[in-house]
């Protein structure tokens, strides 16, 4: 990979650089993929480590691969492997390539470095260099308007979640100075440093995955990278923070107290019902994918808070469950992500544009761009046969199993996290019916959208495979749950199929959902069965003829495609309903009297409470710090001598209380 | 011995299907009648919808210009959908054979799919009626989905399960008495069932033209056989409603998977009068009360949410397991 990014740097010395760069990347992240993907369906279960001799003298990087590394690497690498491809043909429509092909590689290579990392010094400085090399990424198109705006943030938050991560691993090491993750695992954790590494990892970890109210960044940088770089941030970069959160609070500090959960799962839940609200509101087509990665973080979070609070509760097996539902909600997302970014991608290509109210019709000039997003859509709506179900459904057992915990703080919690994520569930829906049907369907809504074209086969390919996926794990669950057992081993010390549960890999019926079960195949075999019949039965016994003829509308054709129903026409009724006091919308309809003729305008405004409330307090206080501060700029040499000394005397009485 | 139950199982589903395909369009024929009844006039004879049904079926479709392949393709998957999730619950006996298959959550999970894809096509045409409806059907599952899935929570915490034919084998058992969850759950589900209809006061189902309609709008553009599918779709949901209800709230009746003949008879029998007296009811209700208008919408359904958490909540604290 470093290779490849020399390559990428050559770039105005090597006229085909592009295909080299992303075909390269293509196949090493393939052949990650498939080795990681081997490992993982032959059920091979070891733990392999490996200490390179870099870094300082007397510290090793140390690396290690385990059941949880490899879950992971299999999402990233699968993910990168399908962008490489999509970036082949998607990188000739950039102008100046040159920006993005030297750090692509390194994006990932970094990424894959922070799974593998088993010290704190590794895992902080990949995950360092990871921040750094997508803000890069973000930076690559600085010539736009918002992108300075959206890498300053990006900046800011990214070293405030470093900060978080590095106080986090040094209350884990605590006094002992043993930075490896050997080294803190044996160590025995006292429950207030624990605590406080945990909120910390929380607040480190989860500003870098998105989650409400640290999610404000992610919608501002992810959509400024090239489409296939914004489906690797928001589908996999996202998820090396949840494996960041998943290493600590699962497996390093030892065993966790069932209020980290709680927390853990209602801010998962906060986030994503926000998330999706924010999602429906949206009139460009990447910050609206950014947002539902938002929501689907959210979801893990629900996932994994839930399995945390079965772990303190001593309820493995339930565990198993919320953690076997985070974990392929992880894969899912990854996958239907990687879909709809690519379609955004391609949909940029064909037409130029990114705002929902220029698009329109598409289906009719990208039809296989459109039956792939479809899936996508379908699947990230958690609608039945497809793989976002699977995921939910589990969630949903794992909520239900709520009344077996014993603090009432946690059965009224669970009630409400069930509850948000129904309505969040209920609400991606409308979000990608509106997305979906702005985009696809209807009339184009502008010349550019009339003239689009189909994408070429390469780009197709890149959208296809991971749609084909979808359909793939959704049927067949049971395949991939099986390879995620030995993480649940792992880290809650149970497997979800464990403890028994009938069916075999056509029916997914794990003990711990008390006698329910679900299966995908047999679901996809009735609906196909029964479609099939309902065609022919119609087809051949009733009607078939078709005739073509102006819309009916009820008698009344429209001449002008912008008299459809736009994406803030289709959310207004939800608009009205849920984020009139949230969000602060309102709506203005500037109506000019009868016989004026300027033009009628309507403005829609909103604005993101977690600015409001947290963000500008925060920005106005670090400014009134600054200023009071700002006088210690301008003191003489003996007040500084003073001001030195006294701190020494200072740190030393410390030292000497504490010792 | 388990080949015979799963045969049985596999006939009583096949039963169940070409039964719920046959009484669905009687069930809205009945509803009609009694509804003309009530408002003093004769109204049109029960087989009316069968006969609109087989009228339809045999005229041409008439498509728009540009009506693409996932508005042809629709009226069959939603057909399909909600076909397959009537069948689940149980009406005559719990002995069926797709019991294992999908469970309470894969029913609503069932109906969200025959909503999202009814929705997009509402939008295929892009006319204003057509957004109109989907963005207004949209609205109400965004609330009436969550609060059935609470519905189903009360339930599943009380029977310990979320699959319907051992929710009705436990209701039979006695094994629930009266509880307030149930009652609060109850009311949350006939609300969520009146706002998935497309019932007064939420919808009108009789109307065509006019600025409050939501289903209607919806399939505004379609014809022909593909409008007999979406209609026999929306009564299917009709009974599927009723007989959900049945089955959790009154399910006397329902044969257990090793009764006999007579049993069935029996179970066949009920289910029948139970829709009939759910047609009465639904007639009684839709006439006593006036449309509401849109924007009321959200009060209504974020009622019906709030009363089955509630519920819901009750249950989480009060069962200790």
């Amino acid at each position: 990979m470093l290779l490849l990014a020399f390559v990428g740097m050559a770039r105005p010395w090597l006229p085909r650089a592009h295909e080299v760069v992303h075909g390269g990347m293509a196949v090493v992240c393939g052949g990650a993929t498939l080795a990681v993907l081997v490992r993982l369906a032959t059920g091979e279960t070891g733990i392999d480590t490996l200490a390179l001799p870099v870094g300082l003298p007397w510290l090793h990087a140390n690396l290690r691969l385990d059941a949880l590394s490899a879950v992971f690497l299999l999402a990233v690498n699968l993910a990168a492997c399908l962008a490489s491809v999509f970036g082949w043909s998607y990188a000739r429509h950039d102008d100046e390539p040159g920006r993005v092909l030297p750090i692509f590689p390194l994006f990932i290579a970094a990424m894959n470095l922070v799974l593998v990392a088993d010290d704190a010094f590794v895992f902080l400085a990949a995950w360092e260099f990871m921040s750094l090399t997508s803000w890069l990424l973000v930076l690559s198109t600085h010539r736009e308007d918002e992108t300075p705006r959206a890498a300053h943030v990006y900046f800011v938050m990214a070293s405030f979640g470093t900060a978080c991560l590095l106080l986090c691993f040094g209350m884990l090491a605590g006094t002992t100075g043993d930075y490896s993750f050997a080294g803190i695992r044996a160590q025995p954790q006292d429950m207030a440093s624990a605590s406080i590494a945990a909120l910390l990892v929380l607040l480190g970890a989860g500003s870098k995955a998105g989650l409400v109210p640290l999610h404000v960044w992610l919608p501002l940088a992810h959509p400024a990278a090239p489409s296939h770089v914004s489906a690797l941030m928001s589908g996999v970069m996202t998820k090396v923070a949840i494996y960041g959160l998943i290493r600590v609070l699962f497996d390093l500090v030892g065993q966790p107290l069932w209020w980290w959960g709680s927390i853990l799962a209602v801010i998962g839940a906060v986030t994503a019902v926000v998330g999706v609200l924010y999602a429906l509101m949206q009139d460009d087509v990447k910050k609206l994918l950014a947002y539902s990665t938002v929501e689907n973080i959210g979801v893990i979070a629900i996932g994994l808070g839930l399995a945390l609070v079965f772990k303190a509760s001593g309820v493995p097996a339930l565990a198993a469950l919320g953690m076997t539902a985070a974990m392929l909600h992880v894969l899912n997302h990854s996958l239907f992500k990687s879909i709809l970014f690519f379609t955004s991608g391609a949909i940029l290509t064909a037409t130029g544009e990114r705002k929902l109210d220029r698009l329109g019709g598409l289906i009719h000039k990208m039809p296989k761009t459109a039956l792939f997003c479809l899936i996508g859509s379908a699947a990230i709506s958690a609608l039945p046969p497809l793989n976002g179900f699977v995921a939910e459904w589990m969630l949903f057992q794992a909520v239900l199993n709520g009344p077996l915990l014993e603090q009432w703080e946690l059965k009224i919690g669970f009630a409400v996290i069930g509850a948000l994520l129904a309505l969040s569930a209920a609400l991606a829906a409308a979000c990608f019916v509106r997305f979906y049907g702005i985009v696809f369907l209807g009339r184009p809504r502008s010349p550019a959208a009339e003239k689009a074209r189909e994408v070429d086969p390469v780009m197709l390919t890149a959208i296809g495979v991971p749609a084909f996926l979808c359909i793939v794990v959704g049927v067949l669950p049971t395949v991939v749950i099986q390879m995620i057992e030995p993480v649940n081993r792992l880290v809650v010390g149970e497997g979800l199929l464990d403890a028994g549960g009938h069916g075999g890999w056509v029916w997914l019926a794990p003990a711990s959902a008390f006698g329910n079960s679900y299966s995908g195949l047999m679901m996809f075999l009735t609906i196909l069965i029964l479609t099939i019949l309902a065609v022919f039965m119609i087809h051949r016994y009733a009607s078939n003829r078709v005739r073509r003829s102006i819309a009916w509308g009820c008698g009344f054709t429209d001449p002008t495609p912008l008299g459809q129903y736009s994406a803030d026409s289709f959310s207004q009724p939800l608009r009205r309903v849920f984020a009139g006091h949230l969000f602060r919308t309102r709506d203005r309809v500037d109506m000019p009297a009868p016989g004026e003729t300027r033009p009628a305008r309507f403005t829609l405004e909103s604005r993101d409470p977690a600015w409001d409330w947290l963000f500008t307090p925060v920005v106005r206080l670090v400014g009134w710090i600054s200023e009071r501060v700002d006088a210690l700029q301008f003191l003489t040499i003996r007040s500084y001598l003073s001001l030195m000394f006294f701190a020494l005397i200072a740190l030393l009485a410390l030292v000497a209380v504490s010792q | 011995m388990m080949v015979v139950q799963a045969l049985l199982a596999g006939v009583f589903q096949v039963v169940q299907m070409a039964l719920l395909l046959l009484l669905a369009p009687g069930l809205t024929g009945l509803v009609r009648v009694i509804k003309a009844r009530l408002l003093g006039r004769r109204g049109p004879p029960l087989v009316q919808p069968y006969l609109d049904l087989l009228r339809l079926l045999k005229k041409e479709v008439v498509l728009a210009d540009n009506a693409s392949w996932l508005f042809r393709t629709t009226p069959y998957l939603v057909f399909t959908a909600i076909w397959l999730a009537a069948a689940l619950v149980p009406t005559f006996s719990t002995a069926l054979a797709l019991t294992a298959t999908a469970d309470l959550i894969a029913l609503v999970a069932l109906l969200a799919s025959a909503r999202f894809f009814l929705a997009l096509a509402g939008m295929d045409v892009g006319t204003s009626f057509g957004g109109l409806g989907s963005s207004r059907e949209m609205m109400i599952a965004a609330l009436a989905e969550p609060a059935m899935l609470m519905v189903i929570f009360s339930v599943a915490i009380l029977v310990r399960t979320t699959s319907l034919s051992l929710i009705v084998d436990f209701m039979l058992s006695g094994g629930v008495g009266l509880r307030v969850s149930l009652a609060l759950a109850l009311i949350s589900l006939l609300m969520v069932a009146i706002a998935e209809n497309g019932r007064v006061p939420i919808d009108n189902p009789a109307t065509h033209l006019e600025l409050t309609m939501v289903h209607e709008a919806m399939v505004l553009e379609y014809s022909g056989r593909h409008l007999a599918l979406i209609e026999a779709a929306a009564m299917m949901k009709l009974v599927l409603y009723m007989a959900l209800i049945a089955c959790i709230f009154l399910p006397w009746g329902i044969a257990a998977p090793n009764d006999g003949l007579v049993e069935l008879l029996i179970g066949l029998l009920t289910f029948v009068l139970k829709l009939a007296a759910g047609a009465v009811l639904l007639a009684v209700f839709e006439t006593g009360i006036a449309k509401m208008r849109v924007f009321r919408y959200g009060e209504f359904l974020g009622g019906a949410l709030l009363l089955s958490l509630l519920g819901a909540i009750f249950l989480y604290v009060s069962t200790g397991l």
